[in-house]
């Protein structure tokens, strides 16, 4: 078991500032984002809480690079993002799997510049830990939605990265693959320790996971209040303390939590 | 072997034979003098081969291919990823692509005559002609419609330029590229006949035009023309088992 809260002592990773993402469209400009503060420490798990469409991808998208901020500023270990870059990987969707290559291939990917036997010993590391050995000449096509998933978490770890951004990356599968593939983010998380951002609209989904909860408005994207989730892992999903965090929630975003 | 799979042979195998009977009797009725026989094209077939003239046509044919689809491959791939990866140039090229596309090889056949006088040079520049522009339109649309995940998932690895063509774009559009090169395939085959019947003096195209002008041997015309659609059938074959290779599978999915 590790603490319900790693200790505060980790150092600023990310340091969003005054983010403001507008696009423009014929019908003149959409404001996206609003005007983001954000700090993550190092090694903390934080799940960016939303409603579809609210621009939480887009939020990510523009901490990892692929999207220039229209103003303000997103820094890593104080410097400033400019593009994509391999020490944070993007996990999208199970379909961001190369479907050209076989498990193994796509869990090199990223090993380009390493030894023929480092890149072996690496991949068959990740395959382990993903829970995929037998499968490692297996092309995506053959593989169910949460292997798929597998993969592209393990080729991420692959190049050891030091942050993780997850946008929705268990939307696609069943309730009960996603609840497994939860637990072994988790675990995975546990053992590599690295900084996690989690884009979900799942409350349960946050709460079982992250160690602050950030609540996004609807568009334009404002954060609405930021929680601490003060529960240790393995969660107990029937504890008052689970039920009190993510009732919390719910009120907070208007819903009334009966169907 | 399982009943359902003799039944795979057994039925392509009985409806040739009916087409075969079909014409037999076809023949027989109507007195014709003109169209051959089943029996009459086999004999035909017998002396093509006999003389050698079957398998020297037919190697010229294919080598004519060979050549013009070659050639269209070698420029129409480079060209047709280069401009689906630089959406300017595209824009720039596509409207003169857009234009020659619709012209039938057939059309050129005057130009090609013109300027490369009767000769094999000529009827591979047609052959040429014909497949590039599927290849081109191949190449260029699968390189575009790459998604946009795959691109950020190979810069996301440090991968830029040609590091991203070679290991994301090109792998990601190769699928699409095949496709057209199977098209482009069928193609250059269905234009090499019509080339060589008007711009060399050799090939199963020329076999067929000359043997009708040459003593109206209709025998020999009908068995070129199967000679054609077996070749043909044999090179689509070749071209579908290359789409059944694991790394290219997945996007041939619908068909297999």
């Amino acid at each position: 078991m590790i603490p319900a809260r790693k200790p505060l002592t980790g150092a600023t990773k990310l340091t969003i500032q005054g983010l403001r993402v507008a696009f423009r469209t014929e019908s003149g400009e959409v404001l996206v984002l609003d005007n983001l503060d954000l700090e993550v420490r190092e090694g903390e798990f934080v799940c960016i809480l939303g409603p579809s469409g609210c621009g939480k991808s887009t939020f990510l998208n523009v901490v990892a690079g692929f999207l220039p901020p229209t103003a303000g500023s997103v820094r890593i270990d104080g410097e400033e993002v400019r593009g994509p870059d391999p020490r944070r990987i993007f996990v999208f969707q199970e379909r961001g799997v190369f479907p050209w290559l076989t498990v193994e291939g796509n869990i090199g990917f990223g090993l380009g510049k390493s030894s023929k036997a480092e890149r072996a010993r690496r991949v068959a590391h990740y395959v382990e830990l993903v829970g995929l050995r037998g499968f490692e000449q297996a092309y995506p096509h053959e593989l169910s939605g949460g292997m798929k998933q597998r993969v592209e978490v393990a080729r991420a770890l692959a190049v050891d990265p030091d942050m993780l951004y997850l946008d929705e990356p268990f939307g696609a599968l069943d309730s009960i693959t996603r609840l497994e593939m939860r637990r072994e983010l988790l675990r995975i998380w546990q053992a590599e320790r690295k900084t996690i951002l989690f884009v979900t609209h799942d409350i349960e989904e946050s709460v079982q996971l992250a160690d602050r909860i950030v609540v996004m408005t609807a568009r334009p994207a404002r954060i609405r209040r930021i929680v601490e989730v003060d529960l240790p892992h393995p969660r107990d999903l029937s504890s008052r303390r689970y039920l009190e965090l993510r009732d919390g929630i719910f009120e907070e975003i208007g819903l009334a939590h009966r169907v | 072997m399982s009943l359902r799979r003799w039944g795979r042979i057994l039925w392509p195998v009985a409806a040739g034979a009916v087409l075969v009977l079909v014409w037999e009797f076809a023949v027989r009725w109507t007195h014709t003098d003109v169209f051959p026989s089943p029996a009459a094209v086999a004999r035909g077939f017998a002396e093509l081969v006999r003389k050698g003239i079957l398998l020297q046509y037919s190697w010229d044919s294919l080598r004519r291919v060979a050549a013009g689809y070659g050639a269209a491959l070698l420029v129409g791939i480079p060209m047709g990823i280069f401009l689906g990866w630089r959406p300017g140039a595209a824009r720039a090229v596509n409207p003169v692509i857009q234009l020659l596309r619709p012209i039938s090889p057939l059309a050129w056949i005057p130009v090609a005559i013109v300027l490369l006088g009767v000769t094999d040079a000529a009827a591979i520049f047609l052959i040429f002609l014909a497949s590039l522009f599927p290849i081109l339109v191949a190449a260029m649309n699968g390189v575009r419609s790459v998604p946009a995940m795959y691109r950020d998932a190979g810069r996301n690895f440090g991968l830029t330029g040609s590091a991203l063509l070679s290991r994301v774009v090109f792998p990601a559009a190769l699928p699409e590229i095949l496709a057209g090169l199977r098209i482009a395939l069928g193609i250059a085959w269905i234009v090499v006949v019509a080339a060589e019947m008007i711009a060399v003096n050799s090939g199963l195209g020329y076999l067929v035009i000359d043997s009708r002008n040459a003593g109206k041997r209709y025998d020999l015309v009908v068995a070129a023309m199967i000679s054609i659609g077996v070749i043909g059938l044999l090179l689509n074959f070749l071209v579908q088992r290359v789409s059944r290779l694991r790394a290219v599978r997945w996007g041939f999915r619908e068909e297999s």
